[in-house]
């Protein structure tokens, strides 16, 4: 699965279609900058021009819509001549006019807005044509011929499929045939996890009371709560906090015993509502590990926000009401300030990256500073867990910044989630299962792209990670490509994973029946995403440095589709790193047929360097 | 003035209040009178004076109680040594074996603050009066900074230290004041004679012939200057086209000739040259710069490019200035200084300059590359003494065409050829004398180094030395030992070292090069200097390999361009007339457009898969371009990972490279051809990899009480968001909609 500007051979061609073709009038110019014309290519251009595209990748349960001769106009290399195929899954460009082919490879899911640039009559080479905006920091423009209204097609197709839920279609997970011999949907069962984490105990219990989404609608069916606390008492408190939000544990500390517990904001509003049983509920999970004097209540919002949601009907836990507690404001800002930051980055490094000001730009975006007070605010969270207090994180309605802080913290704390199956299981259960709105804050199938719910917090989340990975480059079971494989994925729409924004929608909607989960794929198919580098070390707590000397542009991501920009330093080292690997296999084996042609004298060799042990250890890691 | 620390029972009752219990100060005096406090001193080494109750502290956080200890001044460094016993001390994991951890030489002092009265104050040299500040501040040129309180010292003591320090690294001194001297006259030879047998140092004819040989070049060794006849500033031997007679050379004392640096395999070469003398009449300039470049043309059969660094790079001076502001972003006092100013961190780094200063010279020397590779032109760096900047470029245009030069002796061999044979001004660059009113101080070869690394981190399996090879040779030019960085030419060495007396019936002095690193290091330390991601030349044969060590190939590294007229080789003497009028005449043709033959050979170079041996070019986009962390932030305390950063990486290579050796041992033993294996990298064992910090070989892990950095004062940087920051997180709140 890639959606980027990739080169293939000329391929085979296939089955006939009845097609237009681009009149030879309107030749663009053609940039050749390095792109070479040859005329025996030419002729073999001439004689495609009558086919549609062969070799279009196309999964099972993908049907195609339309092909359409279209010129490509390439921000880095010039408008290159070529057809685009749309299936009821991605848009499929490839151009056989330069050598290698160039081919685009797009998913419609993360497409964000389709306009048409120009008009009829509109004049210039390449004015009329689509404007393609996506969610993955690039923009598509395609031309077409001005006569015959030659776009209104394309477009109506594109933006139909590209947007199924405005038009009452369906998602493409739904129709997709995917097979695979993993199940992801297998990878996460809320009851083993807290039984890995040794949940329940004598203070921490198992409660149903969401079993039907009756007492909280966008909480998961099976919470972990105090023990102390009964049913009845819930209730109480999801009354007091927003959308019924009430404060479970996300993880607790194997040895302290201290929890991380997540939650939304407490309904104080302008009068300073207070609500005992809150207090006391915070109270019992206070008390709960024996040695947590002050509860720390983080507040992931800046101040003045939490202030001003007051206004609202919400608000933050005041002195005087929570006694045994202390509250810490973490100064993340809100959906919209990190929307116009990502927004602001793409600017600087698409379609050309900032070249005079680069830094300088870089830091007006604030994108990484936004990065920095996130990690900063887990870093603390982790902290005061490790030295032996439990803690609450909140933020206003604990589905965004909550869930950045407390899957980030636990990825900190606990190696397991550092592990292939482990990140899924986090994600899963901090994103997923507590009620992120993906739908809401990706726009899954949805026109209304200046949607103002729409925010890149997940992605923000995923690059924090990275900024972890590269700060601890041997401590993840799972490489970059694992990330960027699960951002693409959270546009996709192919996979059943990241869609909806709560368990009880995806329940209604039968979204593990009807859909394959996006782990499926990766599971099956996992080496491709393991880190040759991982060391497994269980039991340490990672501190990233959170200054801006160590946190970098995840330019591998945000910049890879300008072919210009360096993109393989860590792969280079990987790269040598796994002929390494395959040299010392080299030399094993050669030991082994050795060994076995003088078998006698392995008996006195044990203290040599390459002893069974280190030889175990080694062959384990996966080339 | 030998005040060696306090023996026996020599010091009573302290005249000082200190926080220090008095039942801690017995049992200190008791550990004193058990150990001797001697400083490990180098052959020649003097103390001129020492203090001792000095506190040493890390910071101005007064939690940090920081150690006592005797602070000392000998004519080679600045030395702290730590009443605590050593042996609580791991030793550090790399340790110097000419300075210790607390060893700052006098020539490494970059600027000393006193601190009276809670106000800091810069100390300048020559203006010391009686007082003394109760806290010295001491930055050093290898980004340290030392914290010393004098306030608990003997006042005598404290004067006389402070006063010392002072005088011997803040003010003017002479060459022969350096240390290197007094060592070289009592070290044993031996000691300071051996030599890196694999590094050319082109101070003989013969080594000028192999580089010759080797490069296929078609120039000659030319003898004009031996004995420095002609030049001081020009080396003994050095390498000029044919056509160039004595007497040219002679004309204008070497200025306005052309210089022979390395030769592509095209036959078009890479030459450099001093500027004429201006009052020349225009005449005889011109008619002069035509027989050289015509000497250049003949034998090299290619048109040449003359490339003038003083129109396109900034002035040595700029240098220092942008050199001066980036350094100071990493003399950090304090955690809250730390914090402060990470807030604008991108922007200040912008602001120094350095970065930028980095890329265009990179970006120049791509130009070179580009007419020596693609255009097949030969190429004449100009620059007024064809000495500084030149050295960068024509070094850096050399490591990126020609793998040799990223081997560690290929690399070592090109510093000898074009630093010190070119007779760079490494003393007065360096300003090692503190002579002010003299030359132009400038960084000129630590930005050589950067630029090396930045080409390192981008490729880094195409070098065969590592980053810490380049930070300890970027320390070592600090080191007052080294001739390689103590003199301003070879001439200048060569009168410095002769015997004071002519009578005297003595050799020359022995000054080691820096090259001799078991002077600094042991073999294990010089483990760490060898990148385990080295791909070596593809080994064919292994007895083949042997006999053609050290003569690297050079490979046809891209085809050449179809789309370019190449030039042939063969000109009629009428183009070739042609070509250099329209040169001299400084209107080059539309063909030569540096910045569109650039972007042509990059993309042609990027097309084909990577090739480590062959050329090399370094991504110039803002991104690309990085911060040489583990040289500016490894004394850093707030920027450590603790058990992270890419050394973990290089770790997990360096001990899959010796297992693999074993492996190979192993092989060989069992299949009884005991051929002495290649010298694979040995793993540098230390503290186990989770216990380290990322600024690994360098700050030592002990003493490090391990707390996560929280960032503070961070509110403020993000005060200028829009009204965005004061919405509600859904827009839909309290409208009950999921």
């Amino acid at each position: 699965m890639s959606c980027g500007l990739e080169t293939y051979g000329l391929g085979e061609f296939g089955f006939r279609l009845k097609t237009q073709t681009m009149a030879s009038a309107s030749t663009p110019t053609y940039n050749s900058n390095n792109l070479e014309n040859n005329s025996s290519k030419n002729a073999s251009r001439e004689s495609l021009r009558m086919e549609p595209l062969a070799d279009v990748p196309q999964l099972p349960g993908e049907e195609r819509i339309t092909d359409k001769d279209i010129i490509y106009i390439c921000p880095f290399n010039g408008a290159v001549k070529g057809k685009v195929s749309i299936t009821n899954y991605r848009l499929f460009f490839k151009s056989f006019e330069v050598d290698p082919a160039m081919t685009l490879d797009v998913p419609l899911g993360v497409i964000s807005r389709i306009e048409k640039m120009g008009g009829a009559s509109s004049r210039g080479e390449n004015s009329y044509g689509l404007d393609i905006s996506c969610k993955d920091m690039r923009n598509l423009r395609f031309a077409l011929k001005q006569e015959g209204h030659s776009r209104r097609d394309i477009f109506e197709l594109l933006f139909r499929y590209a947007f199924p839920l405005s038009h009452s279609l369906q998602l493409f997970a739904f129709l997709s045939q995917e097979k695979f011999s993993e199940n992801g949907w297998n990878v996460y069962n809320a009851i083993l996890e807290y039984r890995r984490q040794g949940l329940p105990n004598n203070k921490w219990r198992i409660t149903f009371v969401n079993e039907q989404y009756e007492l909280c609608d966008t909480y998961p069916t099976v919470l972990m709560v105090p023990f102390k606390a009964t049913d009845e008492d819930l209730r109480k408190v999801s009354a007091f906090r927003s959308r019924n939000r009430i404060p479970v544990v996300s993880w607790i500390h194997p040895v302290n015993q201290a929890v991380i517990m997540r939650c939304s904001q407490p309904l104080v509003g302008m009068s300073g509502k207070r609500n005992k049983d809150d207090e006391r509920y915070l109270d019992i999970i206070r008390e709960a590990n024996g040695q947590t004097a002050k509860l720390t209540i983080y507040d992931a919002r800046p101040n003045v926000n939490a202030v001003a949601n007051k206004a609202t009907g919400g608000g933050y836990e005041g002195e005087d009401a929570y006694q045994n507690a202390e509250l810490v404001f973490l100064d993340i800002h809100n959906i919209h300030v990190m929307r116009e930051s990502l927004k602001k980055l793409k600017d600087i490094v698409y379609p050309q990256v900032e070249e005079t000001h680069w830094l300088s730009s870089l830091e007006s975006t604030h994108w990484l500073e936004h990065i920095k007070l996130v990690l900063a605010g887990a870093i603390q969270v982790a902290d005061k867990l490790s030295s032996g207090n439990s803690v609450v994180v909140h933020c206003s309605d604990g589905w965004d910044r909550t869930a950045q802080l407390t899957s980030l913290s636990m990825l900190m704390l606990d190696s397991y989630y550092r592990t292939m199956t482990g990140f899924q299981v986090l994600v899963q259960k901090e994103w997923i299962s507590f009620g992120h709105k993906f739908s809401s804050r990706i726009g899954h199938g949805d026109k209304n792209h200046a949607d103002a719910d729409r925010s890149p917090i997940f992605v923000q989340f995923i690059d924090c990670v990275w900024q972890m990975t590269k700060q601890f480059p041997t401590a993840f079971e799972f490489n970059e490509l694992f990330l960027m494989t699960i951002l693409d994925n959270l546009y996709s729409c192919r996979f059943g994973t990241f869609l909806y924004n709560c368990e009880s929608v995806r329940d209604n909607m039968e979204v593990k029946e009807k859909t394959v989960s996006l782990w499926s794929m990766i599971n099956s198919e996992n080496r491709k995403y393991i880190n040759p580098f991982y060391t497994k070390e269980s039991s340490r707590v990672l501190y990233p440095v959170a200054s801006m000397r160590h946190l970098e542009l995840w330019v591998s991501y945000y910049i890879r589709w300008n072919p210009r920009i360096r993109q393989q330093q860590q792969n280079q080292v990987e790269q040598r790193y796994m002929e390494m690997l395959a040299l010392r296999d080299q030399y094993l084996k050669k030991l082994e047929e050795l060994q076995i042609s003088d078998s006698p004298r392995i008996a006195n060799n044990s203290n040599s360097p390459a002893s069974p042990t280190q030889l175990v250890h080694h062959v384990q890691t996966p080339l | 003035m030998l005040s060696l620390g306090s023996g026996g029972g020599k010091s009573t009752k302290p005249s000082f209040v200190s926080y220090v219990t008095p039942e801690d100060m017995k049992i200190k005096e008791k550990e004193e009178g058990l150990r001797s406090k001697h400083p490990y001193l180098l052959p020649g080494e003097v103390v001129f004076c020492s203090a001792n109750h000095v506190l040493k502290y890390t910071q101005e956080d007064v939690s940090q109680r920081g150690v006592y200890g005797t602070l000392l001044c000998t004519n080679f460094k600045i030395a702290f040594i730590s009443d605590e016993s050593a042996s609580q001390e791991t030793a550090p994991p790399f340790r110097n074996k000419l300075l210790s951890e607390n060893d700052i030489p006098l020539t490494c002092v970059d600027n000393i603050y006193g601190v009276s009265d809670e106000k800091k104050k810069l100390i300048i040299g020559g203006q010391v009066k009686s007082k003394y500040p109760s806290k010295l501040i001491i930055q050093c040129k290898d980004l340290r900074v030392f914290h010393f309180s004098l306030t608990y010292a003997k006042e005598e003591e404290a004067k006389k230290i402070f006063q010392g320090i002072v005088h011997h690294s803040l003010e003017p001194k002479s060459l022969k004041c350096v240390f290197a001297f007094s060592y070289c006259e009592t070290a044993s030879p031996s000691q300071a004679s051996r030599k890196s047998s694999l590094t050319l140092m082109f101070e003989t004819k013969e080594d000028w012939s192999v580089e010759l040989g080797r490069t296929k070049g078609n120039c000659k060794v030319s003898s004009a200057n031996e004995d420095y006849v002609i030049s001081e500033k020009l080396p003994q031997f050095f390498v000029v086209p044919f056509a160039v007679s004595d007497d040219d050379i002679l004309r204008f004392l070497g200025k306005g000739i052309p210089f022979w640096c390395w030769s592509h395999h095209s036959g078009c070469a890479l030459f450099k040259m001093a500027c004429l003398p201006t009052i020349q009449e225009d005449g005889i300039s011109q008619k002069y710069m035509h027989r050289m470049l015509d000497a250049v043309t003949q034998d090299q059969l290619c048109p040449v490019k003359i490339e003038d660094l003083s129109s396109c790079l900034p002035a040595l001076q700029d240098l220092q200035l942008s050199y001066n502001k980036f350094k100071q972003l990493f003399l950090i006092d304090s955690t809250t200084e730390f914090w402060v100013s990470d807030m604008k961190w991108f922007s200040s780094l912008e602001n120094s300059g350095w970065l930028e200063i980095i890329r265009q010279c990179l970006m120049k020397a791509v130009e070179i590359v580009d007419y020596l590779e693609s255009a097949h032109t030969s190429v004449l760096i100009v620059e007024e003494h064809c000495s500084d900047l030149c050295c960068v470029l024509s070094s850096l245009v050399q490591i990126m065409l020609d793998p040799y030069y990223r081997t560690r002796s290929g690399f070592q061999s090109l510093i000898q050829k074009e630093w010190v044979a070119g007779g760079h001004s490494f003393l007065d660059r360096c300003n090692h004398l503190y002579q002010k009113e003299k030359e132009v101080p400038a960084p000129v070869f630590l930005l050589f180094l950067e630029c090396v690394w930045q080409l390192l981190q981008q490729h880094a399996p195409a070098f065969q030395f590592s980053e810490t090879y380049l930070t300890v040779l970027s320390d070592s030019i600090n080191i007052p030992l080294f001739s390689t960085f103590l003199f301003n030419s070879q001439h200048h060495r060569d009168t410095a070292i002769k015997p004071g007396h002519p009578e005297a019936q003595r050799s020359p002095l022995n000054f080691p090069s820096v090259w001799d690193w078991s002077l600094q290091f042991d073999c294990k330390a010089q483990s760490l200097f060898t990148n385990p991601l080295y791909v070596e030349k593809p080994i064919q044969d292994k007895a083949l390999r042997k006999t053609s060590h050290q003569k690297h190939q050079r490979q046809l590294s891209l085809p050449n361009t179809l789309s370019k007229p190449s030039p042939r080789k063969g000109f009629f003497k009428e183009e070739t007339d042609n070509l250099k009028k329209i040169f001299l005449g400084k209107r080059i043709s539309k063909w030569l457009n540096p910045t569109e033959s650039s972007k042509e050979l990059y993309e042609s170079w990027q097309r084909k898969p990577l090739d480590y041996q062959g050329l090399l070019l370094p991504y110039l986009d803002g991104p690309s371009v990085r911060v040489w962390m583990q040289r500016y932030l490894r004394w850093v305390p707030e920027a450590q990972i603790f058990g992270g950063g890419s050394i973990t990486t290089v770790n997990r290579v360096l001990e899959l490279a010796s297992e693999i050796q074993d492996l190979q041992k192993e092989v060989e033993r069992r299949s009884c051809r005991m051929n002495s294996s290649t010298a694979w990298t040995q793993v540098y064992s230390g503290p186990p990899l989770s216990a380290r910090l990322s600024s690994f070989p360098f700050t030592a892990t002990h003493a490090w009480s391990f707390k996560p950095a929280i960032p503070s004062s961070i509110r403020q940087s993000l005060g200028s968001v829009s009204s965005l920051a004061d919405k509600e997180d859904d827009d839909c709140q309290g409208s009950g909609v999921l």
